[in-house]
């Protein structure tokens, strides 16, 4: 499979059945849900929604996949997500997974960090993967499910919404240009994950506002045999580029990805020839190496958020609502994180069990989220390109006091990684009363723990999520009858709902009225201590693998409370 | 924990004297690099964020206000920690 050049794929368009409708302006099907954009975060949207029951229409201006390497990095979060959307296993198997990340001042390294110090987790803290094969990965698994039709050349050339926003009669009509002509395509939502340059954003006259660096960086992508280890290496000031930074990162095929400072006075066109590039990356590598260009890209960036993810029934996500500095793989990986907080939403409101008032808190979360990674973002880029002297003599500083000081390693900033946003503050979490140590708190999305299902290897990530989700760890008591009737009652409520036991090891009761429960085991331990569970704990999950509440014994009433309370339906006390 | 603003320096004369002397014979970038990173180091030993904070609230009104009668004012005036 991995044969297939995902760069040089071409996909053809095809004549839909809107535009054989004739003249049918009213009468045309609503669709419920048209995503603008195949690229990563476009595609997982539209595949997460498809996994949750909804018909998709994906439509691209384009019909091909990325061209270069582009984001390469992707962290564990969004590996959880790929595995959730059926297609973590080959991202992984491809990917060159890392943990470690060593930053280097000059010839000297002076501090290392490992983003997963601990072991029993499915997934690392990062692969290095080319976009091209991440796209192409989550094109495939598009294309097998039936209810997504994906239309190539379609570019969105005019936008119009109707009906009071909010209620059940809005709608949405895109003007589609094909090479056949344009025709309209209504939709009752709108996805907007056509990009940086969002022409629906442009369309809606809607702008995202922020910094823009006055940095240029020199992206050289190179094939070659090397001895490098599978880490994220940065350099400031190195001696074979001085003044500037160096960034190393492991691509699969063998190629590596050397990023370069430039500076500002640097000229894009003339720093891409290989006049240029050739002797930069000799530099690093050693006259010997032999070495052969693969791609290469001059860019500049911006940190810029759009004031508000929601216009109407228009829901912006990934680099068309937010843009971040590629320092700390803070683009992509936040962008597959409003995918997923998206999909649930629509899938809800669409499925007739919540309010459409739920999708307002997608924008309020991710709008969140997003200002946490541009102000991550903001910080590691001030501190690579500082912005004045005074920023610059006390970068240097902390740089010079970290060959000696152990404080200062903390504190020299060479991009801080992506992780997901805690969502602390979410209307849709309930206040935990119980008394919970532990980084599991409402808001936060789910880790990982090896557990035995049936008495074999299994991970929990795999049995939470597309679904709300209550897990309930059980102890030697075993779980008493009124629970297990109450929680039979929300497996067969109106929401979708899957109940999960996880056991301590050794404690496999028979759960008598839960046959559709799914049992698991926790022969090490580490599901209990990473929930801070204690027998009976109960947790209540979101679609998207995030904690909304959790309770040390289980209470029906509280339970259907925070179940309504995250789905922002009336009445919730 | 609040800043200290009351005399706190074992030494203080000495202690001026050193931190004079500690730039003895640098130019100008010398001196601000010098300067940054004995500020790192003391800002390391605070540690606590707010305490931190108070210190640059004052160092930054002492240069905002010149006056120092405005500045001693301010100083005096009831604070609630950051």
């Amino acid at each position: 499979m991995s044969s297939i050049n995902y760069q040089t794929l071409s996909f053809e368009y095809r004549r839909c059945a809107e535009q054989d409708a004739v003249a049918a302006a009213t009468d045309a099907a609503r669709h419920p849900v048209i995503v603008v954009g195949a690229g990563p975060v476009g595609l997982a949207t539209a595949i997460d929604l498809a996994q949750q029951g909804i018909s998709v229409v994906l439509v691209d201006d384009d019909c091909s996949l990325a061209t270069g390497s582009r984001a390469i990095c992707f962290s564990k979060r969004s590996l959880d997500i790929f595995d959730r959307l059926g297609c973590g296993d080959r991202m992984v198997d491809k990917g060159i997974s890392w943990n470690v990340g060593k930053v280097f001042l000059q010839d000297e390294m002076v501090y290392t960090f490992n983003l997963l110090p601990e072991a029993g987790h499915h997934r690392p803290a990062f692969i290095n993967l080319q976009q091209y094969y991440v796209e192409g990965f989550l094109l495939e698994r598009a294309q097998s499910l039936p209810n997504i039709d994906i239309r190539w050349k379609s570019k969105v050339v005019g936008l119009q919404q109707h009906g009071e926003p909010g209620s059940a009669d809005a709608f949405v009509t895109l003007t589609v240009e094909t090479p056949e002509g344009e025709y309209a395509l209504r939709g009752r939502y709108v996805v907007a994950a056509d990009g940086s340059r969002s022409p629906i954003r442009n369309m809606m006259g809607l702008d995202s506002k922020g910094r823009v660096f006055k940095d240029r960086f020199l992206i050289a992508d190179v094939k070659m045999e090397a001895e490098f280890p599978s880490e994220r290496w940065f350099w400031f000031d190195p001696p074979f580029h001085p003044n500037q930074s160096v960034l190393l990162h492991r691509q699969p095929d063998n190629v590596w990805r050397i990023d370069f400072q430039l500076g500002w006075d640097a000229d894009p066109a003339l720093e891409k020839t290989p006049e240029r590039v050739l002797p930069r990356v000799r530099a690093l590598l050693g006259p010997d190496v032999k070495f052969e260009l693969e791609w290469v890209s001059v860019y500049t960036f911006s940190c810029l958020r759009m004031e508000r993810f929601r216009h109407g029934n228009v829901l912006f996500v990934g680099d068309a609502a937010h843009l971040v500095s590629p320092f700390g793989a803070r683009g992509a990986n936040s962008g597959f994180q409003d995918a997923e907080n998206v999909a649930w939403k629509l899938a809800m409101v669409l499925d007739g069990r919540a309010p459409d008032a739920l999708l307002d808190t997608y924008a309020s979360e991710r709008e969140y989220a997003a200002d946490e990674n541009i102000r991550n973002s903001t910080r590691s880029t001030d501190f690579i390109t500082p912005k004045s002297p005074v920023s610059r003599t006390f970068r240097d500083a902390v740089l010079k006091l970290a060959r000696k000081h152990p404080f200062a390693r903390q504190l020299a900033n060479s991009g801080r990684l992506s992780v997901p946003a805690v969502l602390r503050d979410s209307a849709l979490n309930s206040a935990d009363n119980d008394g919970f140590e532990g980084k599991m708190v409402p808001g936060a999305s789910c880790v990982d723990a090896p557990v035995l299902s049936n008495g074999a290897p299994a991970w929990l990530l795999a049995q939470v999520g597309n679904a709300f989700t209550g897990v309930i760890f059980c102890g030697n008591d075993g779980i008493d009858a009124a629970t297990q009737r109450a929680l039979k009652a929300l497996q067969t409520g109106s929401i979708p709902f899957r109940v999960v036991v996880v056991a301590s090891h050794g404690i496999r009761h028979a759960v008598h009225d839960l046959e559709d429960a799914i049992v698991l085991e926790d022969a090490e331990g580490l599901a209990w201590s990473r929930y801070d569970a204690t027998p009976g704990t109960f947790y209540l999950i979101r679609p998207d693998q995030h904690v909304c509440a959790r309770w040390r014994t289980f209470d029906a009433t509280q339970v259907d409370a925070a179940l309504k309370r995250a789905l922002c339906v009336e009445g919730v006390a | 924990m609040a800043l200290i603003t009351q005399l706190n320096l074992t030494q203080p004369d000495d202690f001026y004297e050193a931190l004079i002397d500690m730039h003895r014979d640098f130019d100008e970038a010398q001196s601000q690099a010098a300067n940054a990173q004995l500020i790192l180091l003391l800002a390391n030993h605070i540690g606590d964020y707010a305490t931190l904070m108070e210190a640059i609230r004052y160092a930054r009104e002492g240069v905002d206000q010149p006056n120092p009668s405005a500045a001693q004012h301010a100083a005096d005036a009831p604070r609630v920690a950051a």
